[in-house]
């Protein structure tokens, strides 16, 4: 009657064990969101991120060119604080047919007296314009050195998928170049 | 099974129960680790506040006339900081450690001596928070976290020692509530009365026991965040760097998916007190028990997804957007029902307006304004103009000050006679509740005009068409900051003495808590009871 009422207390060992659980798998969601959240970005182009690696010709999905469309494409590019270089698209603006592949470059220039390292991100707007547009080369695939005062050209060559929505007739790459992380990895 | 009962203390009077300081470093008593919670909420809401009072009297005028903006920026992050973490959420605790066990008929909390850890790993970590203030005073580091409280990254990547200092604290107070959580879970599992289902429970353990579980779901995930920044900050990792693979968005949906669920932690205790004071004040039974609780966790549930609508502006897919909004907006039914509830437990009830239910009125009042604006807030076309504006602080403000804190002091006046066995003074309580009122509406509403009008959020200085406007909301925060002095004297005032309170204290209590003497007696219930639910 008396002691039978009350739980015994090893009935608390479980369930806390069970809770402690619950929050370790949700400290591991945490981290799991890193790889998770890149992979959906890739995939839907949340944040106009664009795919990190290069295609090969052979596995861009069949599609002929449409020349009856047309599309704008323009290229800005930032300099982000820290990297001392001037860099700026040598074609702002140019127009392409859905499927046709294209070259276009950027000059760069370290307007310092050292070596420097950059990275560039590239992003699309609209974002949803973003897993159309296919990277076959990019010099933002790995980071670039300039010697001081050196300039380069530097080259990107996409295409646009021929299944991208008609609503977009106008799409945007941007590309931020930073300064390189100081430890890649 | 009427009367169970269990020889909880074999050694009897507590002959060898050490006192003086020892006997608070090393209670397991819940009702001292409650006392214990309450008046460290109580000191940090004085740190806290005496920080964003600074803060006012530096936006009383434009320009610079007080401080530095670096200064500046460390107030207001750690006032947030201090706030949620060392006032809103201790106090919960507190209010969870003294009530749920006399509220299920329980002897104690099911883990009493995490209980006691828990609570003390708090001063520790509010010192780690403040600390950095007074290192820059000998030429330490450059002061606080300065960030705000949201500790975005890249910022927060390059910020001074305050940022490390802040993740720590972040660590170890994400550990006490864990903890404190386990324990409340456990207590409420397993330890009702005989008799008490977990549909009649009392709504104030149904509120804790949804807040627990939203603690042990998204606090790890901002401890997974800030460790990311972390090791962004010492060990050469990219989380957060756009230039090494990362995403400094990432870390805004890793910090909101903890920091929305965390509005409603902060907030759902208190809805769980609230039908229990207006049940007492129109002496008439709660509405709507089995709906709030469906609402509660309709609301835990909900506030697990729509996380985004803090960053509806930074550049997120229109599909993704349409869908934060509408499960924002949503959210708005559960809330309605307890809203509904609330109006119907007082609709035709014989209502007297004790300082708790002064409280509770003047609580369901603004925290509708709450409410309404943050409707506003989530329209993602609206959102667009009013997104880091004072139209946010304001919002929030109307949340978080009468939605939490003022939904505390009601807790507070309801129960301090049950825990003291003293009532404390109606005429300085309702001064209190009007001064509080008053001011409160002073200092905000004005704000929710500057934002309308354009002025942006966390700036120490501003263009000169919002002097007006935020002389008079400094005006209102030093008469709201100096009225809490009042609930501070007439705490202490009730703990020293006063009229005797009755076990039952108001005329129309109900519920288990009300059985025992006020105060309870060491061991809440020595003799278990059983739940005529």
């Amino acid at each position: 009657m008396s002691e039978a009422a009350l739980p015994p207390p090893r009935r608390h060992g479980r369930l806390v064990v069970r809770l402690l659980l619950l929050a370790a798998v949700f400290f591991g969601f945490g981290f799991a969101l890193v790889p998770l959240y890149d992979t959906l970005c890739a995939a839907i182009g949340f944040n106009g991120k664009t795919l990190k690696d290069a295609i090969a010709a052979k596995d861009l999905p069949p599609s002929v060119v449409n020349y009856q469309r047309k599309l704008g494409v323009q290229f800005t590019s930032t300099l982000m604080p820290g990297l001392p270089w001037e860099i700026r698209p040598l074609e702002p603006a140019i127009e392409i047919h859905p499927g046709e592949l294209r070259t276009t470059r950027f000059l760069v220039r370290n307007l310092s007296d050292q070596t420097i390292v950059g990275q560039a991100v590239p992003s699309v707007t609209p974002t949803v314009a973003a897993r159309h547009f296919r990277k076959l080369d990019c010099f933002c695939f790995k980071q670039q050195t300039l010697a001081p005062g050196e300039s380069r050209e530097m080259a990107l060559t996409f295409i646009v998928d021929g299944d991208i929505g008609d609503e977009i007739s106008e799409l945007t790459l941007a590309y931020a170049f930073f300064p390189a992380p100081k430890d890649p990895g | 099974m009427n009367t169970a009962t269990h020889a909880l203390d074999p050694h009897g009077a507590h002959a060898a129960a050490p006192t003086g300081i020892l006997r608070w470093l090393t209670t397991t008593n819940h009702k001292d680790i409650g006392t214990m919670y309450m008046t460290f909420s109580l000191l940090m809401f004085f740190v806290g506040g005496a920080m964003i009072l600074a803060v006012r009297a530096e936006l009383f005028q434009p320009g610079l006339q007080l401080m530095k903006p670096e200064f500046f920026n460390q107030l207001i992050g750690v006032h947030a900081l201090v706030m949620i973490f060392a006032a809103l959420m201790p106090a919960a605790t507190g209010f969870a450690n003294w009530m749920i066990p006399l509220m299920i008929g329980a002897p104690d909390m099911a883990l009493p001596r995490l209980n006691n850890w828990g609570f003390w790993l708090l001063p520790p970590a509010a010192i780690l928070l403040t600390l950095p203030f007074v290192l820059a005073l000998f030429g330490i580091g450059d002061g606080a976290v300065a960030t705000g409280w949201t500790l975005y990254a890249p910022l927060s990547v390059q910020g001074g020692i305050g940022v490390d200092f802040a993740i720590f604290a972040i660590h170890i107070l994400g550990v006490s509530s864990i903890m404190g959580s386990i324990n409340i879970i456990a207590t409420i599992l397993n330890m009702r009365a005989p008799g008490m289902t977990l549909m009649q429970m009392p709504l104030f353990c149904w509120g804790w026991l949804v807040t627990a579980v939203l603690l042990i779901i998204t606090l790890p995930v901002l401890a997974g965040g800030v460790t990311m920044l972390l090791t962004d900050r010492h060990f050469g990792t990219h989380f957060f760097d756009a230039a090494g693979g990362g995403d400094p968005i990432l870390f805004q949906h890793l910090f909101w998916f903890f920091g929305h669920p965390e509005v409603y932690i902060l907030l759902l205790p208190v809805w769980g007190l609230m039908p229990h004071v207006l049940s007492t004040f129109t002496r008439k039974p709660t509405y709507g028990h089995t709906a709030q609780v469906w609402s509660f966790i309709a609301i835990g549930v909900l506030g697990l997804v729509v996380w985004a609508h803090h960053f509806l502006t930074a550049g997120l897919p229109v599909p993704a957007l349409l869908y934060f909004m509408y499960s924002t907006m949503s959210i708005s039914l559960p809330l309605a029902v307890l809203f509904f509830c609330w109006i119907a437990t007082m609709w035709r009830g014989a209502m007297s307006f004790e300082t708790p239910m002064l409280f509770a009125v003047g609580f369901i009042v603004l925290f509708g304004i709450a409410g309404l604006t943050g409707l506003v807030l989530a329209d993602v076309a609206a959102d667009a103009q009013y997104h880091h504006s004072y139209f946010v602080v304001a919002h929030f403000h109307y949340a978080l000050f009468t939605g939490g804190i003022m939904g505390v002091m009601t807790g507070v006046y309801y129960w301090l006679p049950k825990w003291t066995g003293h009532m404390y003074s109606e005429k300085l309580g309702k001064l209190h509740f009007w001064l509080t009122v008053v001011s409160f509406n002073l200092t905000f509403m004005p704000q929710f005009f500057l934002g309308l009008a354009g002025m942006p959020r966390r700036i120490p200085d501003y263009a000169l068409q919002f002097a007006e406007f935020n002389a008079i909301s400094t005006v209102g925060s030093f008469i709201l900051g100096l009225s809490q002095l009042i609930f501070a004297y007439n705490i202490w005032r009730c703990v020293k003495g006063g009229e005797k309170a009755s076990d039952a204290v108001w005329e129309g209590t109900s519920g288990l808590e009300w059985e025992l003497s006020s105060p309870p007696p060491h061991h809440s219930w020595e003799t278990q009871p059983v739940s005529k639910a």
